[in-house]
């Protein structure tokens, strides 16, 4: 298996966007990408999208995917596994080139949600869900969260506090990020009073509901040393695992244990442990599910995710900064692209590229968790700068 | 000199409350009243209808007119629950006016702002010199479907505005009308509740289309937001004329007269037009005020009124439209009388 390198990124600014239409959306990243890059073609184009037939009606983004972005003939592959739809692009974008078959593939995300309302959102996103033994019983997503947030705040007392100081930390972060769609600060406060949706899940505690897009352009190493200019970031593990699609067949509901095992196989192939790490975009598509994973990646004991929350560990200016892009909370949560975005920032702090004031000093081994459904799939790729 | 010569406001006197509503249907109460900026809204009676508001108001603005009815040459009724499909609402009031037979009239519909193009087409008749005096009329009892976001808004009013070149009370100074081809909120024949599309009646349709209007109504003038004593938006909740409002340069205190919203609800065809109502009843001499209605569809109509000495002696004629709003014969329903009265249950025979 060759050596792959990162050496273009792209994403628009994430929100409503009314005006632009998926092939827009998906176009705008990939031509930005393919600037940054500083080439005009690719051999291949993975697209992660969850649910473009359910959200605009429009399937076969294979075909618009590198026809609007003006590249036909190249070959374009949607792949899809719900939320981690962008993650899975990424590890098959990451295959395509380590296996000798391409040397540069382009790897895009996307999502447009706000062509249906919210109830049109919530049924689509719950297609990630087990349809017969969870939709069809009444569940949506936030309850399928509030499940394990009830089950994580009785087996360890994590409190709504510490819950709530995720949103309050990754607004922060999200509020120095210009492409972020949500740039004001919230306080715990208004986290716990904001709207309930299930309890114990308020609006704040809730990742929303946006248009997006974001891309990457993935190379051999060799070939990549030759085109860049800019610091090469390689991806030097990928890991891949899924788990039941129903919560209620997990062995323990509140502990994610597809993105321990996913993290696991990057980090081994990595040749790295978990401390090695300097920071990480995780998958934080309700306050819960941050603390969840950090505590299945091993950045904090089981239990304790949350204290670890409130002791600042994953603080921007704490040991093991996480989401410094703002994550799903403040930055969006266009489904497909997130996994996508998630490798933008980890490039673009790896190459000291972010906007000054959100610039980690520590940034030289970057590790992006991505996470489909209730945790029924997880994918993880760990990137070093060279 | 062309305006306003008479004016008047109808508002019935039933009552349902926020919380009434989201009891029934499982929603948070404050959230809604806090996001909407509303606390209840106006419910018509069995026994009215678009027809029946419109007379009311249009009674009142003859008594500030103090015109001779039959002078009436056109007769504009703008609704979006018009009783018929094929009959106009505005046969009826003309004849209860005794404005018939010499006269024109027409229906108007373009969602929210049918009761303001009335108003522009009277306007512009007398302009014309085609007619003495014209009414345009905005009257709605619309409906929410059971549960959506709007039926806590959809509420029930009328205003009426009797335009002619003589004893003007508010001179018309500007008009502007700006208009695209946006399908926000709509509903189509024989279907009984609208349809909309979510958040995106907001900011591409509501928002883009009153700061259209407005923006180049203000440069046509030549005027700042701090020339006008008043301004009023079309209001489907309370939040949105405030945040447009403010988007335009105009503050709290110009806009609160005429913000009924909150205690109204939308009165859609109405819903600036009331507003406009109960800023001439305070109006005084010289006075400028700024009003941008606003439909679905979507569009705008602009105007710029100035008060004329004379109002001061018409405003007391009638009922001032915050006495009808804040009336103390107002009667609170309990969410079975208002189906009821909004004929959401299914009779039989249905």
């Amino acid at each position: 298996m060759r050596d792959v390198a990162v050496i273009g990124v792209g994403m628009n600014k994430w929100g409503e966007i009314w005006e632009a239409a998926i092939r827009d959306l998906l176009a705008e990243s990939v031509l930005l990408a393919l600037d940054d890059a500083g080439i005009d073609s690719v051999e291949a184009m993975y697209i992660g999208c969850m649910s473009s037939g359910l959200f605009t009606h429009q399937e076969h983004l294979g075909s618009m995917g590198p026809d609007y972005a003006g590249i036909c003939p190249t070959p374009g592959t949607r792949v899809e596994s719900a939320c981690a739809s962008g993650g899975a692009a990424i590890r098959a974008g990451y295959m395509h080139v380590a296996s000798g078959l391409a040397d540069i593939v382009m790897v895009a995300g996307v999502e447009k949600m706000t062509d249906v309302d919210g109830g049109g959102a919530t049924f689509a996103l719950a297609t990630a869900a087990d349809q017969e033994y969870e939709v069809y019983n009444g569940v949506t997503f936030p309850g399928l969260y509030a499940m394990m947030a009830n089950h994580h705040m009785n087996k360890y007392g994590t409190t709504r506090d510490q819950m709530a100081q995720v949103a309050v930390k990754n607004h922060l972060n999200g509020s120095k990020n210009p492409l972020a769609q949500f740039r004001m600060k919230v306080t715990l406060d208004q986290v716990k009073n904001s709207v309930m949706v299930s309890d114990p899940l308020t609006l704040l505690d809730c990742s929303p509901i946006t248009d997006g897009s974001a891309a990457v352009v993935l190379c051999s190493m060799d070939k990549a040393k030759e085109l860049s200019k800019k610091r090469l970031v390689k991806i030097i593990g990928s890991g891949h695992a899924s788990d039941t699609i129903q919560l209620s067949q997990r062995e323990d509901i509140s502990y994610l244990k597809s993105t321990e095992l996913a993290a696991k196989q990057a980090l081994k192939m990595a040749g790295r442990k978990i401390a090695d790490i300097d920071f990480a975009e995780v998958h934080d598509c309700f306050t819960i599910a941050e603390i969840m994973v950090i505590e299945a990646l091993g950045i904090a004991e089981v239990g304790k995710g949350g204290k670890a929350t409130t002791d600042g560990i994953t603080a921007f200016d704490g040991k093991f900064p996480v989401n410094t892009s703002g994550g799903l909370k403040s930055k969006g949560h266009p489904v497909g692209a997130t996994g996508v975005a998630q490798i933008v920032e980890l490039t673009r702090q790896i190459r000291g590229d972010v906007e000054k004031d959100r610039q980690l000093k520590k940034a030289n081994i970057g590790l992006a968790q991505n996470m489909g459904g209730s945790g029924g799939s997880s994918v993880v790729h760990i990137l070093e700068g060279m | 000199m062309i305006g306003i010569v008479g004016y008047g406001a109808y508002i019935p006197r039933n009552r349902i409350k926020v919380e009434e509503i989201a009891k029934v249907w499982g929603a948070d109460a404050p959230s809604y009243k806090r996001g909407l900026m509303l606390q209840e809204k106006s419910v018509p009676s069995p026994d009215q209808d678009t027809i029946t508001m419109a007379v009311e108001a249009t009674k009142n603005a003859i008594k500030r007119a103090g015109i001779n009815p039959a002078e009436i040459g056109a007769v504009y009724v703008g609704s979006e629950s018009h009783p018929y499909a094929v009959k106009p609402s505005g046969t009826t009031l003309a004849e209860a006016i005794g404005a018939t037979p010499d006269c024109h009239c027409a229906d108007l519909e373009f969602a929210c702002k049918a009761g303001s193009e009335g108003m522009f087409i009277a306007m512009g008749l007398v302009k014309a010199g085609e007619i003495k005096y014209g009414l345009g009329v905005g009257a709605d009892t619309s409906q929410g479907a059971p549960g959506d976001a709007l039926e806590y808004s959809a509420s029930a009013g009328a205003a009426a505005f009797i335009f002619g070149k003589e004893n003007v009370i508010a001179e018309c100074l500007f008009t502007h009308s700006w208009m695209t081809d946006t399908p926000d909120f709509w509903r189509r024949e024989h279907q009984f509740y609208p349809s909309h599309g979510g958040r995106f009646t907001g900011e591409p349709a509501y928002f883009r289309t009153i700061m259209g209007c407005g923006t180049a109504l203000l440069k046509k003038s030549g005027m700042k937001p701090s020339d006008f004593a008043y301004a009023v938006f079309h209001q489907p909740n309370g939040k949105f004329p405030m945040t447009a409002g403010k988007q335009l340069g105009f503050t709290e205190d110009q806009m609160k007269q005429g913000w009924l919203c909150p205690t109204l609800g939308n009165t859609y065809s109405g819903a600036s037009p009331i507003g406009l109502t109960a800023i001439l009843d305070i109006a005084r001499p010289g006075d400028k005020i700024f009003m941008v209605s606003y439909g679905s569809g979507a569009g705008s109509d602009g105007f710029i009124f100035q008060a004329t000495e004379r109002i001061k002696q018409v405003q007391d004629k009638a009922v001032h439209t915050r006495a009808m709003l804040d009336s103390k014969s107002k009667k609170y329903l309990d969410y079975g009388t208002y189906t009821k009265y909004r004929g959401k249950i299914k009779l039989r025979g249905e």
